[in-house]
Parts: C-alpha cells; sequence; structure tokens
C-alpha cells in the first residue's frame, strides 16, 4: 500500500478520534509559531534574492548577468555539471547493482565508505586535493615538471566536485533496487536475454524515476558546490571562477546587485529541482504502486550518515 | 529474498570492480593522503598545531554554535514535524515543500540572502538592529545560517515517526484519565525522543563542517567569529599546510565520531519503529 493511500485512511478514521486531540487554541499557536519560523527563516531569504536581485532594475539584471566574466563563471559551472554527473550516475548504476543484486560480507561497510563524502567538511575535501595535487603535495612537483596543473585550475574543480556529489545518485538507487528484487531479471535471462539486454529493458525502465531523482540532486550539488570548489579554484576571474565563487567574488567587491543577479539563476536552480524532485518521487511511488512493489524507505539526500 | 541464494545474474565483478576501484581513486586514497601526510608531522608539531589558540577558538566556536542551531532545529523542527503530520490547514504543502529548500539551495546563496536580510538596511534587520540585535557579521550570524542549513533535518527525520505513530495508544491514554499534556509527555515524548535525538545529531554533524553560508554572514575575526573550516582555509592561503592538515584531521575525527553517533541513534530509533 502506498503513503498516499495510507495517509488517506488515516485521516478519515482521525475524524472520530476527539478524545486524543488538541484543542483549537493549541493547534493553531503550534501552526502559527511553526509558520512564522519557517516564513523568516525559508520565504524571506528566498524572496530576498529575488528583490535584490532585481533592486537596480530589469536592464541592471541582465547587464550584471552579461557581464563577460559572469558569463565564463557559467560556462565553468556547466562544464563542470556535465563532466561530474555523468560519470558519477554511471558509478552509482554500477554500485547499486551491485550492492542491491548480490549479497556478499563487508556489504554495510560499503555503503559506509559511499556515503563518506557527506560527513567531511567541504573545505577538508578540497584540502585533500591540495595535499595530492598542491606544489607541495605528493604529486606536485612531478605535475609541475610536466606543466600540468591540477590545483587553482580546471581539472581541480571538477576532481572536488566529483567527490563531492560522490555519493548522490548511488545512495538513491540502493534502496529502489533492492526493492524491485531479483525476480524480474532472472525471468529475462531464464528467457534468454543477454546481461545488458536485461539490465536496459528490464532493470533501467523499472528504476529510471530513482536514477532520475539523484540525477538532479546531483546536477544541484555540483552546479552550486561552494566550499571544496573555493579550497581548489584560486579564483582566477573569467578562468577558474564557478558561479558561486562568482557571487562570493561579487560580493567583496560590494558589487550587491550583481551578485544576488547570479545568485538568482541558482535560487532558479533550487526552487527547478525542488519541483523535478517531487515529481519523480511522485511517479516512482506510482510506479511501484501499480507493479506491486513495497515502497523503499525514502532516503534524504543530503544527510550525513547512513541511509 | 530467497531469490537471492540462487542468483543468475550477471555483472557481480564488472560493477564490483568499477565501483572499488572509483570509490578508491575520489574518495580512499585521496582521505588516506591526508592521514599520511599528517603522520609526517612530529607528534609535538601536530598538537602545537591542532591546539594553537586561534584554533581552539574556532573549535569553541564552531561546535558551540553548531549546538545551538542544532537545538533551535530540535525544537522548531519538532513542532513544524508536529503540524505537517498531523493538523490539515490551508497551505500546507507549500510549507511541506518548502522544507526541503535549504537542502537544494546553494550554501554562498545561503550566505549571501541571510546576510542581506539581517544587516542594518536589510529587511529584517532594519527592526533588529536598533533592538540591538546584530544577526548580520555576529556569532549570532552564525547560528542563523547553520540554523537555516540544519532546519531539514529533524523535520524529515521525525515526520515518518509521526506520521506511523498508532493513535491507539494515545487515546487509550485519554480514556484512561491522561490529559492530553500528560499524554503529549509520558506517551508521545518517549516514542519520539530516538528520532528527535538523531534529527539533531544530524544537523549538528551538518553543521560542524558548514563553510559556504557561514562565511557570508559570519564577519570572520580572528578569535571571534572564525569558524574551523575557515581557518584551515586560511592556513591554506598562507600555504601554512601543516596547521591546515593538522586541523582537517580534528575535524575528520570528529565528523567519524558524529558519524558513528548518530548510525547508533539509528539503531536505536529502529527498535521503537513496527
Amino acid at each position: 500500500m502506498s503513503g498516499r493511500v495510507k495517509r488517506r485512511i488515516r485521516e478519515s478514521t482521525n475524524k472520530s478520534q476527539r478524545g486524543a486531540d488538541e484543542t483549537p487554541l493549541v493547534k493553531w499557536t503550534l501552526i502559527g509559531v511553526s509558520g512564522l519560523f519557517l516564513f523568516v527563516f525559508l520565504l524571506l531569504p528566498l524572496v530576498n534574492v529575488f528583490a535584490q536581485a532585481f533592486a537596480g532594475g530589469i536592464r541592471a539584471y541582465f547587464a550584471a548577468l552579461t557581464n563577460p566574466d559572469t558569463r565564463a563563471a557559467i560556462g565553468l559551472t556547466a562544464l563542470t555539471a556535465a563532466i561530474c554527473v555523468p560519470v558519477n550516475a554511471a558509478f552509482g548504476v554500477c554500485a547499486a547493482w551491485a550492492v542491491a543484486k548480490f549479497e556478499f560480507r563487508g556489504k554495510a561497510l560499503l555503503i559506509t565508505l559511499i556515503d563518506l563524502p557527506f560527513s567531511v567538511s567541504p573545505v577538508v575535501a578540497g584540502l585533500i586535493y591540495v595535499v595530492l595535487f598542491g606544489l607541495q603535495g605528493y604529486f606536485g612537483s612531478w605535475l609541475s615538471d610536466h606543466d600540468i596543473r591540477i590545483i587553482f585550475a580546471v581539472p581541480g574543480i571538477v576532481l572536488t566536485t566529483l567527490f563531492v556529489t560522490f555519493p548522490f545518485v548511488a545512495r538513491e538507487l540502493i534502496p529502489v533496487m533492492q526493492a524491485t528484487g531479483n525476480e524480474q531479471e532472472q525471468a529475462a535471462m531464464t528467457l534468454g536475454a543477454s546481461g545488458w539486454q536485461t539490465f536496459w529493458r528490464v532493470t533501467l525502465p523499472s528504476v529510471k524515476w530513482g536514477l532520475l531523482y539523484g540525477v538532479i540532486l546531483c546536477n544541484a550539488r555540483a552546479m552550486g558546490e561552494f566550499g571544496a570548489v573555493s579550497v581548489v579554484s584560486g579564483h582566477i576571474t573569467g578562468l577558474t571562477e564557478t558561479m558561486p565563487i562568482r557571487v562570493e567574488s561579487l560580493f567583496k567587491e560590494y558589487q550587491s546587485t550583481a551578485s544576488f543577479a547570479v545568485a538568482s539563476l541558482l535560487a532558479v536552480l533550487a526552487l527547478a529541482t525542488l519541483i523535478l524532485k517531487s515529481w519523480f518521487e511522485w511517479r516512482q511511488e506510482r510506479q511501484f504502486s501499480s507493479a506491486q512493489i513495497p515502497e523503499p524507505e525514502v532516503v534524504d539526500s543530503s544527510r550525513p550518515g547512513r541511509p | 529474498m530467497a531469490s537471492k541464494r540462487f542468483n543468475a545474474l550477471p555483472g557481480f565483478g564488472l560493477t564490483m570492480g568499477l565501483t572499488l576501484t572509483y570509490l578508491s581513486v575520489i574518495v580512499l586514497i585521496p582521505l588516506a593522503g591526508l592521514f599520511l601526510r599528517t603522520s609526517e608531522m612530529s607528534a609535538a608539531e601536530f598538537w602545537r598545531a591542532a591546539t594553537h589558540p586561534r584554533a581552539l577558538a574556532a573549535y569553541r566556536l564552531t561546535f558551540g554554535a553548531s549546538f545551538i542551531a542544532a537545538l533551535i532545529n530540535a525544537v522548531f523542527g519538532t513542532i513544524t514535524a508536529w503540524v505537517l503530520a498531523r493538523y490539515s490547514f490551508p497551505g500546507k504543502r507549500f510549507l511541506d515543500a518548502l522544507v526541503d529548500f535549504p537542502f537544494a539551495l546553494p550554501t554562498a546563496v545561503a550566505g549571501l540572502t541571510l546576510s542581506s536580510l539581517f544587516a542594518k538596511t536589510g529587511w529584517l534587520g532594519r527592526y533588529l538592529v536598533p533592538m540591538g540585535i546584530e544577526g548580520a557579521f555576529s556569532r549570532l550570524g552564525i547560528v542563523i545560517a547553520l540554523t537555516f542549513i540544519g532546519l531539514p533535518f529533524v523535520v524529515r527525520t521525525l515526520q515518518p515517526v509521526l506520521e506511523d505513530l498508532e493513535r491507539e495508544t494515545e487515546e487509550a491514554a485519554a480514556t484512561l484519565g491522561a490529559g492530553r499534556l500528560r499524554t503529549f509527555f509520558t506517551v508521545i515524548v518517549p516514542t519520539l525522543l530516538p528520532a528527535i535525538l538523531t534529527g539533531f545529531a544530524l544537523s549538528f554533524a551538518r553543521a560542524i563542517g558548514e563553510y559556504g553560508s557561514v562565511i557570508f554572514i559570519a564577519g570572520n575575526k580572528q578569535y571571534y567569529s572564525e569558524i574551523t573550516p575557515l581557518l584551515i582555509f586560511v592556513h591554506l592561503e598562507e600555504y601554512n599546510y601543516a596547521g591546515a592538515m593538522a586541523i582537517a584531521v580534528v575535524m575528520l575525527i570528529a565528523s567519524f565520531a558524529m558519524l558513528g553517533t548518530i548510525n547508533l541513534l539509528e539503531r536505536w530509533a529502529s527498535r521503537f519503529q513496527l
């Protein structure tokens, strides 16, 4: 039974349970308190982004966005996401197949290790790559002899972004693949399908909404990562600035409107991510309830620790 | 699942091999590199860098502010989860969707907009600053930013537990003559406590590593409003690798300790669910 249906049943029975309810005064006070809390901490900051971005008028807004250095930052952010999201999605599918479809010793340990990047501070994530590839790092002198730049250059930004977005797809897909089980794949194999055919025609269609869910969360983090990228970027305007770094450097130059203009694009990305996320969640739930597959436990993607 | 015992599916070697290789290259080897490099320092050198007064001030600030923010989230997050799970009212779906917003918003944007809200000329600051409440460029600002980024954890941990809570036990308490308040504290709170603590720990663990949102609002004064991740960053900019690595190792150990605590809490919490 899907969560939605369960909820509906519960709501219909609740009406007859007067003995265990709060008075309307308590109820509306609690709603008021949480409403005010969410208004101050969530809604106001969101609306403020757009109010500040358009504070200088529409023309100033578009002038800020078409600035060559800002356009370069948008381009670098798109490039970083275009590399990191497919790589981590492919890894996520591999990891989910190995973890969900097979039994082996040390599975819990492997899942913990996959989640590890969520527990590491972004600044530390940047630091570990500086320790490896920076001038004083392990490979620093070899790299500089061969004239290869990783730190304070685009490869470093891509590597740290790979690190911080590493777990997203895998941790969404593992519970979904576990919930679908192995029976359908085994039936396909018995009927003579090859391994790849089984994967493309049976497994992938049954987990596609879960996969997309992981992909958009991975993408949001890849485009929005600040701390880790900040450590390895070097902040070279026009060359190694991503959009969040550009927000910071404009803020430091007291170009508030321009800073908020770039921030508004990232806020739109966040809103689009939330909308798509709810949609994919709903599709996955519907697909599972029509196939009578028990709902997997929903996982909060950005929380540290095991699902 | 019984079918897994006779597993005929292919691809275990390939997917497992790729997973372990990629995991090692991106996560394990770089993390091990940090520990290896730090172990080259002498114990006295490490201790001096890790317990420098400036570092101690940063730890105190980071852990203190994270604790306060997690506490605020535990209180308001519990109320919010309760309201979303138990009541129906206009705008509920919107509020529910809004809770995930800090997960999706880049931290730099969060810091930028919060600091502008609480600054002297901001929508909130213009009323708060005359009252003596300096939300921007102060320690209070750090708590505000950390509350924002940790907000969803308590709500999202508690909500499913509240939705699955058997209302029969509450009714039983009511029929036995317990008032609503007594039912709340003797029946509901003990059941929710593990989940509240888990949410608190998740929010705290997220806060101690946070960098982006805080540096926009903190003002970043040495010994006063300089958080630990920022101190690592400053040491790196000064090419003080030893200082940066020693503090990073302290932070990593703290993070892993939190990870272990959270796993224990979740195991404890799952005993309360059917």
